[in-house]
C-alpha cells in the first residue's frame, strides 16, 4: 500500500515536470537552443491565470486561455527582442542570454507582483467535495489535478507529434532543425518557423504553470525557477529534442525523487536523482529516447 | 550593431528600473530627514527594502518610522530615524552602514536579517556603536559582541522554547518534525527542539527534511509521519513551505496537530489561502496583530491606518526597539550631543540590567550574550484568527 501510494506521489510529481519539460524539448529540438527562460514563462502564466480567476473573477477555463494568449505574446517578444538578434552569434551567447531572461523576468515579477507569495486556486474543480479519487475505501487518493495533468500531457504530446510530423508547417519546423542553412535556401522562412516555435512553446508554459500551480499551490516569482531546472532534467533524462522522450523522463524523474525519498533518505533525494542521470547519460548518452545523429565530416 | 543596440536598451531597461527602486527608499528617507532636527539621537538601520526579503525590510522601517513618532511626540529624548537598503545581502548591508556612519549614526538597528546583521554588527563592534537589531535572530549577530543585542529570540531558543512548550501543555506524544535542511533558521531550531525533547523525554517518532529545490511535494514526509503514528507535527520554518504541508495533509486525510515557530506568522494573510487548513494550527510567538491589549491594538490601528495592511512580528519588533532605546536614553540621560562612542557605554549598561515592556513581550531581559529573554506566546489559529492559548 505504501509502495503504491509512493508511486502515485512520484507520477503527480513527474507528470508536472513531464507537462514542463515538452516546452523545453519541443525549442530544443526545432531552435537548438536551451531556453533557460521557460521556467520563468511559467511562473508568468500562473500569475496571470491566479489575476485573472482571483481578482476579476473570471472562470478557470477562460483564465487558462487568457494566460495562454498573454504568455504566447511574451514567448514571441522575448524572442524577437533577445534571441533574434543572436541567431548568427555562437550557442554560449544565446544561453547566457536566456539566463539573463530569466533573471529578467523574475525580477521584473517581484516589482510587479512583489515577492509576497499568493495561493492559486486550483482551476482543477471538485467532485462531490473530494479532489481526488479514493481508491481502497479512501486508504489512497489520487488528485484530480494529477488526472487531469496526464491526460493533458497525452493530449499535447499526441498534438505536438501530429504537428511536427503531418503538417507542412511541422515539416518546416523539421527542416529548420536539421539545417538552417539549407531550410533557407529551399525557401523557408527560418526566423518565422523559429518565432512559431516559441510560441507554441510559451503557450504550453502557461498551460505547465496553471497545472503546476494547481497541485503545488504557492505561487512566487522564484516558482519557476526549480521546477523548471527539474524539467530540463527530465527532458534530457528522456532525450532532449523528443517529445515523447519528455513525457517518459518526466513521469520517471517524478518517481525516483519520491522513491529516493521514501525507501533512501529526503536528505539526499536530489543528489540520487541526478546520480541517477548521470548513470544513464553514461549508458547512453543521448537520454532514453534520444536519436543518435551520426555528424558527417 | 544590432547587438548594441539591444544591449543599450536592456541598459536603459536596467538603470530605468533601479532609480525606480531608489527614487520610492529616497522619499520615504526625505521624509524622515525633515521630521528629525540637529537636537535628535540618529539612529540608522540597514534591512532589505527591495527584493525577495523586502516584506521584512519594509515592515520595520515602517514599525520604527510609527514609534519614532510616537516618542519624539512625548518631548522627551528625540530620535532621527533613517534606513538604508540592504537587498538581504552582506556586502550591501557593510556599505548601508558605512553611508550610516558617515550620516552621523550615534545609535543603531545593526540589520533586519541574520546574513546582512552577522556583517555589520561586526563593524559595530569594532566602531563602539550601539547595536539593537529587531529581527536578525540568528546567534552569530550577537555571539562574541559585547553591544549588539537583540529584540527577538534568538534562533535556537524558539527550538528548545517549543519543546518545553509541548511537554509543559502535554500537546503531544509522539512527534514528527519536519525541516528545511539548507536554511540556517529551519535546522537551527530543530537542533535545539531535538537536543530540549530528548531532555525532556518527549518521543520524536518521524524526522524529515527537504530543501530549497524539493519545496513543492511533501507526500513522502507526511507519510512517513502518518505511519509512525506522529499526532503532533512540529514545523520550525517560514510559511510559504507550510502552507503547502497543511494543504497536501489536508488532501491525505493525515490531521495532527500543527506546531509552528514565528516563521508560520503570515500564514493567515497569504493572499488566497483557504484559512481552514490553519484551523487549529499552534504557534509560539512574541506577537499577535489580534491580541486585546491597548498597546498592541494602538499600534495596530496606527499601522493599518498609514500603511493599508496588518503589521506582521517585524513591525512590532522594530517598534519595540525604538522604545526600548528610548527608554535606555531616558534612564541614562542620553543627550543628542553625545557621541556613539558614549552612548555605547550607556546602553550596554542599560541593556543588561534593564526590564522592558513591549508589544513582544512583558518584562523582557537582556543578558551579556545580547540574547533576549522574555516568554513567547502560545497561539493557536481559531475561525481564522490567533489566540491566546
Amino acid at each position: 500500500m505504501e509502495f503504491l501510494f509512493n508511486l502515485i506521489s512520484g507520477i503527480s510529481l513527474g507528470s508536472i515536470y513531464a507537462i514542463i519539460a515538452l516546452g523545453y524539448t519541443m525549442v530544443y529540438g526545432i531552435a537548438k537552443m536551451l531556453n533557460f527562460a521557460h521556467g520563468d514563462v511559467i511562473m508568468v502564466g500562473a500569475y496571470i491565470c491566479f489575476f485573472a480567476t482571483m481578482r476579476f473573477g473570471m472562470p478557470p477555463l477562460a483564465g487558462v486561455l487568457l494566460s495562454m494568449v498573454v504568455c504566447t505574446m511574451l514567448g514571441i517578444i522575448i524572442e524577437r527582442l533577445a534571441y533574434k538578434p543572436l541567431r548568427q552569434a555562437p550557442a554560449l551567447a544565446v544561453l547566457i542570454t536566456a539566463i539573463g531572461m530569466s533573471y529578467f523576468l523574475q525580477n521584473s515579477a517581484q516589482l510587479l507582483w512583489t515577492s509576497s507569495p499568493k495561493v492559486f486556486q486550483s482551476v482543477v474543480g471538485t467532485i462531490n467535495g473530494q479532489t481526488g479519487l479514493k481508491l481502497f475505501d479512501g486508504a489512497l487518493s489520487v488528485s484530480y489535478v494529477t488526472i487531469v495533468t496526464i491526460i493533458v500531457c497525452v493530449i499535447i504530446m499526441l498534438a505536438l507529434v501530429t504537428f511536427v510530423n503531418k503538417t507542412k508547417t511541422g515539416k518546416a519546423m523539421r527542416a529548420v532543425s536539421e539545417d538552417k542553412g539549407a531550410a533557407q535556401l529551399m525557401g523557408i522562412n527560418v526566423n518565422t518557423t523559429i518565432s512559431l516555435t516559441f510560441a507554441i512553446g510559451s503557450a504550453l508554459a502557461a498551460v505547465a504553470g496553471v497545472l503546476l500551480c494547481s497541485a503545488y499551490p504557492t505561487l512566487v516569482p522564484t516558482t519557476g525557477a526549480m521546477p523548471g531546472i527539474k524539467a530540463f532534467t527530465a527532458a534530457v533524462f528522456g532525450g532532449i529534442g523528443s517529445i515523447p522522450g519528455a513525457l517518459i523522463g518526466g513521469i520517471l524523474l517524478g518517481i525516483i525523487e519520491i522513491f529516493a525519498k521514501a525507501y533512501i533518505t529526503t536528505q539526499l533525494s536530489d543528489a540520487i536523482v541526478f546520480a541517477v542521470l548521470i548513470v544513464v547519460l553514461l549508458v547512453k548518452p543521448t537520454g532514453l529516447l534520444g536519436k543518435k545523429v551520426s555528424e558527417k565530416v | 550593431m544590432k547587438l548594441k543596440k539591444v544591449l543599450a536598451a536592456a541598459l536603459i531597461g536596467a538603470m530605468t528600473l533601479t532609480t525606480f527602486g531608489c527614487g520610492g527608499g529616497d522619499a520615504d528617507q526625505g521624509a524622515a530627514d525633515q521630521a528629525g532636527d540637529a537636537t535628535a539621537i540618529k539612529v540608522g538601520g540597514t534591512g532589505p527594502l527591495t527584493g525577495g526579503a523586502s516584506i521584512y525590510g519594509i515592515a520595520v522601517q515602517r514599525g520604527a518610522e510609527i514609534a519614532v513618532e510616537e516618542v519624539n511626540a512625548l518631548g522627551g529624548v528625540q530620535f532621527e530615524l533613517k534606513m538604508e537598503d540592504d537587498a538581504h545581502d552582506a556586502e550591501k548591508a557593510v556599505n548601508a552602514y558605512n553611508a550610516l556612519k558617515d550620516w552621523g549614526m550615534q545609535l543603531s538597528l545593526n540589520s533586519v536579517t541574520t546574513t546582512p546583521g552577522i556583517a555589520t554588527s561586526e563593524l559595530n563592534a569594532a566602531d563602539s556603536i550601539f547595536g539593537l537589531t529587531p529581527s536578525a535572530s540568528g546567534t552569530g549577530v550577537t555571539e562574541g559582541k559585547t553591544n549588539v543585542f537583540q529584540m527577538c529570540f534568538a534562533d535556537p531558543n524558539q527550538g528548545s522554547a517549543s519543546a518545553k512548550y509541548i511537554s509543559d501543555q502535554q500537546l503531544g506524544t509522539k512527534i514528527g518534525v519536519i525541516y528545511k535542511n539548507d536554511d540556517a533558521y529551519s535546522s537551527g531550531i530543530y537542533e535545539t527542539f531535538k537536543a530540549e525533547a530528548d531532555a525532556l523525554g518527549l518521543e520524536i517518532v518521524s524526522e524529515t527534511t527537504f530543501t530549497t529545490d524539493s519545496q513543492n511535494d511533501f507526500s513522502v514526509q507526511l507519510q512517513d509521519a502518518k505511519n509512525a503514528g506522529a499526532d503532533l507535527l512540529f514545523l520550525p520554518m517560514y510559511y510559504d513551505a507550510a502552507s503547502l504541508i497543511l494543504n497536501q495533509a489536508n488532501a491525505m486525510d493525515y490531521a495532527p496537530k500543527f506546531f509552528g515557530v514565528d516563521g508560520m506568522d503570515g500564514i493567515l494573510t497569504l493572499e488566497g489561502f483557504d484559512t481552514t487548513l490553519a484551523e487549529g494550527v499552534m504557534l509560539l510567538t512574541p506577537f499577535s496583530a489580534d491580541a486585546e491589549d491597548e498597546m498592541t491594538k494602538n499600534f495596530v490601528a496606527k499601522y493599518q491606518e498609514k500603511y493599508g495592511e496588518v503589521p506582521n512580528q517585524f513591525a512590532a519588533d522594530a517598534y519595540d526597539c525604538i522604545y526600548a532605546l528610548h527608554q535606555a536614553c531616558t534612564a541614562a540621560g542620553a543627550t543628542p550631543d553625545m557621541s556613539a562612542e558614549e552612548l555605547n557605554a550607556l546602553m550596554v549598561e542599560q541593556f543588561t540590567t534593564m526590564s522592558f515592556d513591549g508589544l513582544t513581550g512583558e518584562g523582557a531581559t537582556w543578558g551579556e550574550n545580547g540574547q533576549v529573554s522574555k516568554d513567547p506566546k502560545g497561539m493557536v489559529i481559531q475561525n481564522g484568527a490567533y489566540v491566546g492559548m
